[in-house]
C-alpha cells in the first residue's frame, strides 16, 4: 500500500491536491472556531450555496477564470448576510435560507438552460460535492489558493487578540474602543474567501462540514480559546490529509471522504470526552 | 472638570425614550449607585454612557483625563456567553485590547499587569481554569478583572451581584469598595438599596421619579422607595 501511495505521490496533481487540502482545511478550521462561537456557522452554509449560483453564472458566461465572478459575489453576500443576521427586525435565518436555496435553484436552472456541456448532471454533481475537481487543479489555481490561504492565516494570527475579544464579548470590546464592525467585516470577507477556496476541495454542499466539525471536535476536548483553535487546525489538517489519501487509494470522491473522516474524528472526540467523565 | 458629565440626556431604542431629561455628573472619587425597578432603563443608560447605543438627545461629556475608551465595563450577566471555551487568563488579558494597536501582541508588562490584577481580586489561582466551569461569583470576579485591565479611572458595573448567593455578593461588594478606596470611580447598577446606601457616595434613581444627589440627601427625598416597594424590587 505504501508503494502504491508513493507511486501516486509522484504525480503532481496528487501533490497539488494535498497542498491545497492542507491549506484549506487549516483556514476553515481556524475561522470555524470563531463562526461556531459567534453562532455564525449558518452563514458558511448560506454562502456556499451563493457560491454555487455564482459558479453557474460564470459557467454560463463562459468565463475561463471563474474566481473573478465567484469571489466578489461571495464576499458581497457575506457582508450582506452578516448585516441582516444582526438586524433583529429581519429574520436573519429566514433571509439566509431564502438566499441560499434561491441561489441553488437559480444556479441549477441556469446550468440546465445554457450549459454547453454534454454532461450537465455530472457538472452539477461535481460543483455540489467536489467529486473530482481537486485532482484536476491547474498550477495557477494552486498558486491562487496558496496565496489566499496564507493571507487568511496571516490575518488570523495578526488580529488574534482582537478576534478573541470581539468573539467573546462584542459589547465589552466596543465599549473599550475596538471598532467591532471592522472586525465583523474582516470575518465576513475571510469566510467568503474560505468558502470559495473550499469549493475546490469538498464542493459547495459540504463546506459547512469542513468549517464546523473540527471546531466542535476541539471544543469537546479543550477549554481555552487558544488550545481549541490549535486543536481544531491540527485535527482538520490531519483529517483532510487522511481523507485525500484514502480517497486516492480507495477511489472514493474526495470531498465526501474528507467529511466522513472529519465526522469520525468528531465521534472519537465525543467518546474521549464521555470516557473522561 | 468631571470624569463624566451628562446633560439633559434621553436614551432608549429606536427613538423611543426609556429615560429622558437626565442630568448628573461623576467626579474622581465618586461611587454612584444607579437604582430603579426592573425595566426602568438602567442598563439602557449604562450602554448609552459606554457609547453602545447613541443618545436620543442631550450630551455626554468626558473629561479629567478620561476618554471614551478608558472605561472598564462589567456587563449584566446574561450578556456574556456562559459556554465559551476560554481560560480566565485569556479573558482577563482581553481587557487590554481596546488600548492596543491592532497588530500588536500582548507585552510581558501587560501579562504581569494582568497577573497583578488577578492577585488584587484573589483569583490568580483561577488563571488557567476554564471560564464556563467557574461559580457565578468567580465569573463575576474574572469579568471585573478584565474591566480593570481596561481602566484605571472609571468602572461601570451592571448588576454585579445579580444571581450570586449572599456570601459571594458580599465579597463582590467588598472587592468593588476596595477598588473605590484605591482611587477608581465607580458607577454601579444594583437592586440592593441597602448596599447602595452603605457603599455609594451618590445615588441616581431612575424610573417614575428621577433623582440624583449625594447619599445623605437621598435618604430624605420623597423619591426614595418605601420599604414595601423595596421588597418587591428585591424579589
Ligand atoms: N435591545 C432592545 N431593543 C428595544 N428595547 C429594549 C432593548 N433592550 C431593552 N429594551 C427595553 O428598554 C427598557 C429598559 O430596559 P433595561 O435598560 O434593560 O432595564 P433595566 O436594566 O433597568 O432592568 C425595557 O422596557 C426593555 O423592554
Ligand atoms: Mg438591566
Amino acid at each position: 500500500m505504501i508503494e502504491k501511495l508513493a507511486a501516486y505521490l509522484s504525480y503532481p496533481f496528487v501533490r497539488y491536491a494535498l497542498i491545497v487540502g492542507v491549506l484549506i482545511s487549516l483556514c476553515s478550521a481556524m475561522l470555524g472556531v470563531v463562526l461556531v462561537l459567534k453562532r455564525f456557522s449558518f452563514i458558511g452554509d448560506g454562502l456556499s450555496h451563493v457560491a454555487f449560483g455564482a459558479i453557474a453564472v460564470a459557467a454560463v458566461l463562459g468565463l475561463s477564470n471563474r474566481m473573478l465572478v465567484v469571489l466578489p459575489v461571495t464576499v458581497v453576500s457575506a457582508v450582506l448576510l452578516l448585516r441582516t443576521g444582526q438586524n433583529a427586525k429581519i429574520k436573519g435565518d429566514a433571509a439566509i435560507a431564502m438566499l441560499s436555496v434561491g441561489a441553488l435553484a437559480f444556479g441549477y436552472l441556469l446550468m440546465h438552460l445554457f450549459s454547453t456541456s454534454a454532461n450537465i448532471s455530472g457538472d452539477v454533481c461535481s460543483t455540489l460535492f467536489g467529486s473530482t475537481s481537486i485532482l484536476t487543479l491547474t498550477k495557477r489555481e494552486v498558486w491562487l489558493c496558496v496565496i489566499l490561504s496564507l493571507a487568511v492565516i496571516a490575518v488570523f494570527i495578526l488580529f488574534y487578540g482582537r478576534i478573541f475579544a470581539v468573539t467573546f464579548d462584542e459589547d465589552f470590546a466596543r465599549a473599550t474602543g475596538i471598532r467591532t464592525k471592522r472586525y465583523q467585516l474582516l470575518i465576513a470577507v475571510t469566510i467568503a474567501v474560505i468558502v470559495v477556496l473550499a469549493m475546490n476541495l469538498v464542493g459547495s454542499l459540504l463546506i459547512s462540514a469542513l468549517v464546523i466539525f473540527p471546531a466542535l471536535s476541539a471544543m469537546r476536548l479543550f477549554k481555552s480559546f487558544r488550545s481549541v483553535t490549535v486543536c481544531a487546525a491540527v485535527l482538520s489538517v490531519v483529517c483532510a490529509t487522511l481523507g485525500i489519501l484514502i480517497s486516492i487509494l480507495a477511489g472514493t470522491p474526495v470531498g465526501s471522504t474528507v467529511v466522513a473522516v472529519d465526522a469520525a474524528a468528531f465521534g472519537l472526540c465525543c467518546l474521549i470526552r464521555v470516557s473522561r467523565g | 472638570m468631571s470624569l463624566i458629565k451628562v446633560t439633559e440626556l434621553s436614551c432608549g431604542y429606536e427613538r423611543e425614550p426609556v429615560i429622558s431629561g437626565l442630568t448628573f455628573k461623576v467626579d474622581r472619587g465618586d461611587y454612584l449607585c444607579i437604582v430603579g425597578e426592573n425595566g426602568s432603563g438602567k442598563t439602557t443608560l449604562m450602554k448609552t454612557l459606554l457609547g453602545l447605543i447613541p443618545p436620543l438627545s442631550g450630551t455626554i461629556e468626558t473629561g479629567d483625563g478620561l476618554t471614551r475608551t478608558g472605561i472598564g465595563y462589567l456587563p449584566q450577566r446574561t450578556a456574556v456567553q456562559q459556554d465559551f471555551p476560554a481560560s480566565c487568563a485569556e479573558i482577563v488579558r482581553s481587557g487590554f485590547q481596546g488600548r492596543k494597536k491592532p497588530f500588536s501582541f500582548l507585552t510581558k508588562e501587560e501579562k504581569q499587569q494582568a497577573d497583578a490584577v488577578m492577585d488584587r481580586l484573589g483569583i490568580r489561582n483561577l488563571a488557567g481554569k476554564c471560564f464556563r466551569e467557574l461559580s457565578g461569583g468567580q465569573m463575576q470576579r474574572v469579568l471585573l478583572a478584565r474591566a480593570l485591565c481596561a481602566t484605571e479611572t472609571l468602572l461601570l458595573l451592571d448588576e454585579p451581584v445579580a444571581g450570586l448567593d449572599p456570601d459571594a455578593a458580599k465579597e463582590m461588594y467588598a472587592a468593588v469598595s476596595t477598588l473605590h478606596k484605591e482611587g477608581i470611580a465607580v458607577i454601579m447598577i444594583t437592586h440592593d438599596i441597602d448596599a447602595a446606601l452603605q457603599y455609594a457616595t451618590h445615588i441616581l434613581h431612575v424610573g417614575e421619579t428621577v433623582f440624583f444627589d449625594t447619599k445623605a440627601c437621598y435618604a430624605t427625598h420623597p423619591g426614595k422607595p418605601e420599604p414595601a416597594e423595596k421588597k418587591e424590587v428585591l424579589s
